[in-house]
């Protein structure tokens, strides 16, 4: 396993600085921490803490109490996956079961080649449709296990195109 | 030039509108014909998107649902003169569907431009914070009063006595925030609002700032709505370039300013005061009552707290006045509500009417019935924490107090409609199952009681002594309703023990179906 340790020092002062001296930041500042580096690096805790006169476990307490913030890198591709009743109720069991099958893992898990990870979502609004879905942030409706694969296949050889 | 109308709303997003766009723009390009797209709001109707529509001199005509491979067929058809199609719907505001409701909070949502001021205000908007302007902030307070409206986002508590409270604390910084985190399954009216007409949203928030005397407002939006992220950015922003929000408000030297801020995925944040924990920054643990937020909320000051649909009709009550939507509705249900029809549903979408309509009516006139073409055997209302209620209840009027009369809630006005497949037993042991993943853990009937309520929910599915444990299942409902701190773990046991009461017959350990 090759770690290369990674300097995100200048580019984590860099997003403290846009929060200074707002009311109440700290949320802002891991949403913005999160689009940075794709998760909370553990090591940008006791930072971020300091910066916000917060203790660690504040911001520790924060990050793990919302679903949205990862500890851990995602996989190169996000499927999120509803699981709330609207979807449940017109296949949106069978298709969760489709997934977890054709990916390989479970729910919160990432594939072992890093190339998907698997999540739930509790409501992407989109309940006249369901099932539904998000893959990357691009909401998909009524989702079927064919569909599922089909759109799982393009981006897996990602041609950049999406159609 | 021809307009053609092409949803950019991301249900329509989701069935492909996107392509279809591309497709128009290309196929238009390549016949030399000048077309401008606009990309609206969704008018609903989503089992016929992406529904596309062209403003001919006959009215704007719908196409839908479209795929791309249409696209040629519908430009040979001459459909930028309104053309004859197989997918040729009518003009859309006789199609039956549409023609029947009474869309007020939804009048322009799928209709304008939803970033364009300018549209905005040649469909009647910023008239109602003109008037609000030249308004005593008392007399506005009162209009939202004698209107008699109601917290759109599920409590339905009189939202002028919110902000007379607001209004009579005293000066210093008040805040008006938005509850955004449409997080129950099933709604989506607040994501359709804030994609298809946010400004409505943005001058709601503004005459709630003038009304009660506060200078900053925020929205707290879910994590999970991007699309709606960007549309409201850009709303703000046109709003800000057209002094409808900052320092001096159609010059009248008052001042709000609106910021958006995005939640984390907790669907505890939909309750007000974890809402306000978590715009402070904090993990969104639910505040002890009193003090109310309107006396000591956001930051500890005087804060309204309302939901997207609630916020997003204010405009329209000052413009047409109190009595005008105080006309619509029954008893003490006044105006209309966006209903959200969802889950296994023929034709799923928004319908706008007034209270008073019922369930029947909804699910079959509008709905259609079910997709799978089975039986509907039962109805979630008012999302994961709502009552399921039974075929034999779908004469009960869309109205707070009735539904309340038959142990319902109408919440935030969402219904999840199952088949006659549906087991109720696992729908009970997922509502416990969603209260343990979603309870912010600071009372223990929800944080623990949750839990158990799994476990006890899988002796009877396993056949465990059924009745017994449906025994202890009912006083652990009851625990959890008397002694819990927010709705969270105090209504999580409406959809349990509705399922059992209605369908006993799914807990008595047997598989069914």
């Amino acid at each position: 396993m090759e770690t290369s340790p990674v300097d995100r020092g200048p580019d984590l002062q860099r997003i403290l600085a846009q929060f200074k001296d707002r009311p109440g930041p700290l949320l802002e500042v891991l949403h913005t921490v999160q689009a940075t580096f794709g998760f909370i690096p553990p090591e940008t805790i006791a930072p971020i803490a300091e910066y916000l006169n917060l203790s660690r476990a504040d911001v520790h307490g924060v990050v793990t109490f919302y679903h949205h913030f990862r500890s851990a890198p995602p996989g190169q591709h996000v499927l999120q996956l509803c699981r709330a009743e609207s979807c449940q109720a017109i296949g949106g069991e069978a298709l969760a079961e489709h997934a977890r099958k054709r990916l390989g893992v479970d729910f919160h898990d990432s594939t072992p080649d890093g190339r998907f990870s698997l999540e739930p979502v509790y409501c992407l609004g989109n309940c006249a449709c369901s099932p539904a879905v998000m893959l990357d942030g691009r909401p998909y409706g009524r989702m079927t296990p064919e569909r599922l694969d089909a759109l799982l296949a393009s981006v897996d050889t990602q041609t950049g195109v999406d159609e | 030039m021809t307009t053609i109308y092409i949803p950019g709303d991301s249900s329509a997003l989701s069935l492909g509108a996107d392509a279809v766009c591309r497709a128009i723009s290309r196929e238009a390009a390549a016949r030399r014909l000048e077309v401008r797209i606009v990309r609206n709001g969704s008018r609903g109707a989503y089992w016929l998107e992406p529904m596309v529509e062209v403003a001919t001199a006959q009215g704007r005509v719908a196409y839908g649902p479209l795929s791309p491979a249409d696209v040629p067929s519908l430009f040979d058809a001459g459909w930028l003169e309104g053309g004859a199609h197989r997918l040729r719907l009518g003009v859309t505001e006789q199609i039956g569907w549409f023609a029947n409701q009474q869309r007020l909070t939804f009048e322009r949502v799928g209709v304008i431009d939803p970033v364009s001021v300018a549209d905005y205000v040649a469909h009647g908007g910023y008239q109602g914070l003109r008037r609000a302007l030249s308004m005593e902030p008392a007399a506005v307070v009162e209009c939202i009063t004698r209107a008699g409206l109601r917290g759109r986002g599920g409590a339905a508590f009189p939202t002028g006595i919110k902000w007379k409270t607001v209004l009579e604390q005293p000066a210093g910084q008040k805040y008006v925030t938005c509850n955004a985190d449409e997080g129950d399954s099933g709604t989506f009216s607040d994501r359709m609002l804030m994609e298809g007409d946010p400004l409505s949203l943005i001058e709601g928030m503004t005459i709630a700032g003038i009304a009660v005397g506060a200078t900053q407002g925020y929205i707290y939006l879910r994590a999970e709505y991007p699309h709606a992220w960007r549309t409201l950015t850009q709303a703000i922003a046109a709003a800000y370039a057209a002094d409808y929000l900052g320092r001096d408000i159609m010059g009248s030297g008052r001042r709000f300013e609106l910021e958006i801020r995005v939640g984390a995925g907790a669907y505890i944040c939909g309750e007000e005061t974890s809402m306000l924990e978590s715009l402070e920054g904090r993990r969104g643990e639910v505040r002890v009552r009193p003090p109310l937020p309107a006396i000591k909320g956001l930051f500890g000051r005087p804060t309204i707290v309302n939901n997207v649909i609630t916020l997003g009709t204010v405009p329209l009550i000052l413009r047409e006045g109190a009595e005008f939507y105080a006309g619509f509705g029954m008893g003490r249900s006044r105006g209309t509500l966006p209903l959200q029809l969802a889950g296994n549903i023929k034709r799923g979408g928004l319908v706008e009417r007034a209270f008073g309509l019922t369930l029947r009516e909804l699910l079959y006139d509008y709905g259609g019935g079910s997709a799978s073409g089975r039986p509907i055997r039962a109805v979630q209302i008012g999302g994961p924490l709502g009552a399921y209620v039974p075929h034999s209840q779908f004469d009960t009027p869309v109205d707070y107090e009735a539904l309340a009369g038959i142990g319902a809630m109408l919440g935030h006005g969402g219904i999840v409609v199952f088949d006659d497949t549906v087991d109720m037993a696992h729908m009970a042991r997922y509502a416990m199952h969603f209260c343990a993943l979603e309870s912010c853990g600071k009372c223990t009937p929800c944080r623990i009681g949750s839990t158990r309520g799994v476990e006890i929910l899988d002796h009877i599915i396993a056949g465990r002594d059924p009745a017994r444990n449906l025994e202890r299942l009912e006083a652990l409902c009851e625990l959890m309703l008397q002694g819990s701190l927010c709705g969270l773990g105090g209504m999580t046991p409406f959809p349990v023990q509705s399922a059992v009461k209605h369908f006993r017959e799914d807990f008595s350990g047997r598989a069914h179906h």
